[in-house]
């Protein structure tokens, strides 16, 4: 990746969070901790890598994306909205009455979400089935899907790691963003879901394990996803709760705290947009 | 009395279905041929999948491949896809509305031997309390094979209700299943006798009892619970004095349920709901275990006379 095409994708990313920890603060609720940890992710799959259209979220055959880990939601309207699925300004009316942008996301209610999605361990079953049906008709589409390392510990993650694996669903692409941090705590105290790639391997899924704050490293294991013919990929990638939010970053209170708006003060200092 | 199989009805139906239109797609969780989705899997082999033993990921599963614009049926049976899996079917399923149609089969205390674990009793109280669901309860081959071609037909969530055990023929050729409208098996003005499945022909012996000793019972299939068929109830509960309805189900939340909730708000008239009464079934043969909990026709007639004398 040329620096010039990384400074790009870094600057979405920077806007992509200022509109996170704003949208938080102005609904008072959310989850700004497990958004800005996706925030790479979901910058780099947007703007660099799914075949969508904005101005025809329902196109025959397109990429798909679905966000299994729903309270990420913060960071998916952000990026849709940047992206240009709809406009920026409806992102401060987050988890309002007269919102479409509820506290976690409904895919009848905003273009380009493309399940609803909240309850955990859900989303990575249905993105099975998208590869599956895409696969039945011959269509060319790649599936990709964010899971959390919290909901890793939902039984039916590991059914839908047991039937894509056996289908070797190599149109399919899954982030685990494993910031460590649970609602309870650390993941390692909960219940730990170490070790991970000898789980998914386990599973005949080729895994990757990156930097998640790294975009030339994302970019390098989807190019890895893209190029396997008989396994789905796993892209381990490590991040960092509350990332680029100086008092958020690995403080488990921001699972699901919005930051007052003395914080978004010094939020919005710190990602240089105050 | 000719008696046919549901199951297989639903297994030769999807076929049909398969044959004309690609879209369709069959999931079931290893109970193919106890479900008769065998009957597909085996003639369109590249539609099929057996999910294994993982009930949950195969609802999320039906979901995603209905979100690509396929028909996708799931079959289990009844206690699981409508019990274990809730969750699944009101979010994956009805809350994205995707185009999945769950079929459940082994239905209540008609699963006879198995025993309590296996009997959904409960499965028609969840699915009534989901937004976008529409459930279907056939009472026979006939209806059943209508149902299964409505459903595929139609956009969006459904729950079919099917029986292990074969059931006596209702219906000819002739008949013309309508979602949401309940069908009048037998006119009559004095009570009227409301039933689902396997319970319709105890329906039916109870009004010939009934008729014996001068009352005239009307005798409604209310096949589909929802969308409930409101008019006709109304128009019965006008005409007659009351109602007595039976189901292989739990008293509380299922085809009584609908109709206490309904004609409780609309039209109050006395209700005896006849099912099971907040327990557990056991082991034992249907029939064995219908005169066990009381659903029998006998039971059905004294409900109404009872109403009658009041």
């Amino acid at each position: 990746m040329k620096q010039r095409e990384l400074e790009r994708l870094a600057e979405i990313a920077r806007k992509a969070r200022v509109a996170i920890v704003r949208m938080t603060a102005a609904a008072g609720s959310g989850h700004p901790g497990g958004s800005l940890s996706a925030v790479e992710i979901l910058t780099y799959l947007y703007f660099k890598e799914l075949r969508l259209d904005p101005a025809d979220p329902q196109k025959a055959g397109r990429d798909r994306f679905v966000l299994s880990k729903g309270h990420g939601a913060p960071a998916l309207y952000a990026i849709l909205a940047l992206r240009g699925f709809f406009p920026e300004e409806i992102l401060t009316r987050l988890r309002k009455i007269d919102s479409p942008l509820q506290g976690h996301p409904h895919r009848l209610d905003i273009p380009g979400v493309e399940a609803s999605t909240g309850s955990l361990g859900q989303g990575l079953s249905i993105a099975n089935g998208m590869a599956m049906g895409y696969r039945m008709s011959g269509a060319t589409g790649r599936v990709y899907a964010l899971i959390g390392d919290g909901e890793s510990q939902e039984g039916q993650i590991w059914e839908a790691a047991m039937t894509a694996g056996f289908h070797k669903l190599s149109n399919l692409c899954v982030f685990l963003d494993y910031n460590n941090l649970q609602i309870d705590g650390r993941v390692s105290d909960i219940k730990d879901i170490a070790p991970i790639r000898a789980k998914w391997e386990a599973f005949n899924w080729n895994v990757e394990e990156i930097d998640g704050h790294d975009f030339r490293a994302i970019e390098r294991a989807v190019r890895r996803a893209r190029r396997q013919t008989q396994m789905p990929t796993m892209i381990v990638a490590r991040t960092v709760k509350g990332k680029g939010i100086s008092f958020m970053e690995n403080r488990v209170e921001f699972h699901g705290l919005a930051p007052t708006q003395e914080e978004l003060v010094t939020a919005l200092r710190d990602l240089s947009d105050g | 009395m000719v008696k046919e199989s549901l199951r297989a009805a639903y297994g030769k139906t999807l076929l049909q279905l398969g044959q004309a239109d690609k879209r369709i797609v069959v999931l079931d969780a290893d109970l193919a041929k106890s479900t008769q989705t065998i009957i597909f899997a085996k003639e369109i082999s590249d539609r099929f999948i057996d999910m294994g033993l993982a009930e949950q990921d195969m609802v999320s599963t039906a979901a995603g491949i209905a979100l690509t614009g396929k028909i996708v049926f799931a079959s289990s049976f009844c206690v699981f896809l409508a019990g274990r899996v809730f969750d699944q079917v009101r979010q994956s399923i009805c809350y994205n509305n995707a185009n999945v149609k769950l079929v459940g089969t082994h239905s209540g205390l008609g699963v006879g031997e198995d025993g309590a674990t296996h009997q959904s009793l409960e499965d028609i109280a969840l699915m009534r309390t989901l937004p976008n669901m529409r459930i279907i309860v056939p009472a026979d081959a006939v209806e059943t094979a209508q149902a299964v071609q409505c459903a595929a037909a139609m956009e969006g969530p459904f729950f079919i209700r099917l029986t292990r055990g074969n059931l006596a023929t209702v219906y000819d050729g002739g008949y013309r299943f309508a979602l949401g409208r309940a069908s009048v098996l037998k006119d009559g003005d004095a009570i009227t006798i409301v039933a689902i499945g396997a319970m319709v022909e105890k329906a039916l012996q109870a009004a010939e009892a009934l008729a014996a000793s001068g009352i005239t019972a009307a005798v409604l299939n209310l096949s589909t619970i929802k969308p409930l068929d409101g008019e006709t109830l109304l128009r019965f509960a006008r005409k007659t004095r009351g109602f007595v309805s039976i189901e292989d189900h739990s008293t509380r939340g299922g085809l009584g349920g609908a109709l206490a909730e309904f004609l409780g708000q609309n039209c109050p008239r006395p209700l005896r709901i006849i099912g099971v009464e907040d327990q557990f079934g056991r082991s034992g043969t249907p029939e064995d275990l219908y005169r066990h909990f009381g659903l029998t026709a006998d039971r059905v007639a004294a409900a109404a006379r009872a109403i009658l004398q009041q």
